[in-house]
């Protein structure tokens, strides 16, 4: 009886090991095959060249990164200035100051709306936030815009992340123990002054890591972003420009051109990249949280 | 003016000698107190008047109301929308629980210690000068004496003084409750609250606040919420005895452990239940 109670232990923890070790070792491997995989180009071409140029004829062998890169860059940018300011009011409102009926119902419409399909939200985006721009906000700044710009990409990004950060950092605020709201309220403090010096504070490590995590999912979003920021390889010189982040590159030119070996080695490299700016980005926000952690003890 | 309009249609309903002679007295009084919860009745009908300069202990049975009774007194259930209070409560002959009346200077004049000290999240010294400093005063030298005084005052000042800037997580459980007693003082109240506030200590620490207390209650009302009767005995110039919401007696401590009037604070003393 009590061997095989032990021999089930064993087992379950073996094979939740198990588990584990795959998990992890899943993220070496697609590291590994897309550097395996795009080798060529880089003993081709150097890194620097790779990374710096920003001129791309496949067909002529020139492969620059630099307005990709860039392009990502400036979206995911401009996504989090605009998503991150509204998602802390948005929060702290609903955790805060609302009744428990507007949390309830709130807390389901976030839900949905972290549901809807991103090819939804690109499909809007392309119908309202386009034509918005090209007619209404870029005359006052621009000769010209299509409307598929930075911005465009920016704008719908930011209202895809928007959902996925409320919903943490209400967690977040949310497990601010009451008793020290208490705390601060009981020494005269208004409501403001409570949530701005205790519970803000308290949850800077939770805010670092939801920015982190919506950062990293708008580094990645794909097919949104394709569509409604122009596709057009160039350096964007004002966010009504059009770019091509790297996501976008790869999934409208992989498959097409694979007659061209370069092109292929290229395209995994843009991969390569992608999947190299998250895992740096997660190392560094990590180390970050590890620093606050060290400093406040919070 | 119309600012100056509302307090007096309040008070005049209130015999002019209410507010000369009795006012000095009584600290804090409750008159016809009732709370619930969801329809439940919680608070029944509560009447009492806390005489300043002095320890209160609030005892009673689990559950019988002395933590929500505490917490009326400076309006922590503000905050939670389906508690519903009926009846006054003066704090120096305001009633705290009248329409017009602002929260944060009645919370201001009372500092309250939990069961469980809650520090905020920051350095030992910004723990201190954290209602100072909501309240405007500003200036790091006068800031730095007022973490001073009340940090000496609470027998903290040795113990920490070399680590101001660290943070106050990092200090015992009974270092924090001593924190949190000086933070509660250095915004200079009149009345401190402790709502059981050495259960969750050891014994020497309970030791040292109860002293603390005894040394405080020249200059302040102190009410306390306690469980331990032991503890009632030690410290308590008065003593309210509550039973299922109710009020059952209030009288000094001598009275009330020497001579209980009714039957259930007779029992309840003797260890009948608890």
């Amino acid at each position: 009886m009590l061997k095989g109670r032990l021999l089930k232990d064993k087992i379950a923890r073996h094979y939740m090991l198990f588990a584990t070790v795959v998990s992890i070792f899943v993220l070496f491997l697609i590291g590994g095959g897309l550097l395996y995989k795009s080798l060529p180009i880089m003993e081709e071409k150097s890194l620097w060249t790779l990374l710096t140029t920003s001129n791309w004829r496949p067909f002529k062998g020139d492969f620059g990164f630099a307005s990709y890169i860039l392009s990502t860059l400036f979206v995911t940018g401009i996504a989090i200035v605009i998503a991150l300011p509204l998602s802390l009011l948005t929060s702290i409102y609903i955790i805060e100051y609302a009744s428990p009926r507007i949390l309830r119902a709130f807390s389901s419409v976030v839900d949905l709306l972290s549901g809807i399909p991103p090819v939804i939200y690109g499909v809007w985006g392309t119908l309202t936030i386009v034509p918005f721009i090209s007619e209404k906000l870029a005359p006052h700044f621009v000769e010209f815009s299509t409307g598929y710009s930075v911005l465009a990409g920016g704008i719908v990004l930011a209202i895809m992340i928007i959902p996925l950060i409320i919903s943490i950092l209400m967690e977040v605020f949310g497990a601010v123990p009451k008793e020290m709201r208490e705390a601060s309220m009981s020494l005269g403090a208004t409501k403001w002054q409570t949530v701005k010096k205790v519970v803000v504070r308290k949850s800077i490590p939770g805010i670092v890591a939801a920015t982190v995590l919506a950062i990293s999912r708008a580094f990645g979003e794909t097919i949104a972003v394709l569509m409604v920021c122009g596709n057009f390889t160039d350096l964007p010189k004002s966010i009504f420009d059009a770019c091509y982040p790297i996501p976008a590159l790869i999934a409208n030119n992989y498959g097409e051109m694979m007659s061209v070996p370069q092109y292929e080695s290229a395209l995994m490299f843009a991969a390569f990249l992608l999947f190299f700016i998250i895992v740096v980005f997660n190392v560094i926000s990590r180390l970050v949280l590890i620093q606050i952690d060290k400093r406040y003890q919070l | 003016m119309e600012l100056m309009t509302p307090p007096l249609i309040v008070k005049q309903p209130k015999p002019i000698e209410k507010e000369t002679a009795d006012c000095h007295k009584p600290h804090i009084e409750v008159e016809n107190l009732n709370l619930y919860i969801q329809n439940n009745h919680i608070l029944k009908n509560i009447n009492m008047a806390i005489p300043d300069k002095s320890i209160t202990c609030i005892i009673g049975p689990s559950g019988c109301g002395k933590t929500t009774l505490l917490r009326t007194f400076n309006r922590l259930h503000d905050d939670s929308v389906d508690v519903k209070i009926t009846g006054k409560l003066f704090v120096d002959c305001e009633d705290i629980y009248a329409k017009d009346t602002e929260v944060t200077h009645i919370r201001k004049k009372m500092g309250l210690l939990a069961q469980r000290p809650c520090s905020l999240p920051m350095s030992i010294i910004d723990n201190v000068v954290y209602g100072p400093r909501i309240h405007g005063v500003r200036g790091k030298r006068k800031l730095y004496e007022i973490a001073r005084h009340q940090l000496h005052a609470v027998g903290l000042w040795d113990e920490v003084k070399d680590r101001l800037k660290s943070p106050a997580s990092k200090l015992s459980i009974g270092q924090q409750q001593r924190l949190c007693l000086a933070r509660g003082l250095a915004v200079e109240p009149e009345i401190i609250l402790g709502d059981e506030a050495t259960s969750a200590l050891d014994p020497i620490s309970s030791k040292t606040i109860e002293e603390l207390f005894l040394s405080l209650k020249d200059k302040y009302t102190i009410v306390l919420v306690t469980h331990t009767l032991r503890q009632a005995k030690r410290i308590a110039d008065y003593v309210a005895f509550m039973y299922l919401g109710e009020l059952i007696e209030f009288g000094t401590a001598d009275q009330v452990f020497n001579h209980p009037k009714h039957k259930l604070t007779k029992e309840y003393i003797s260890g009948g239940f608890s």
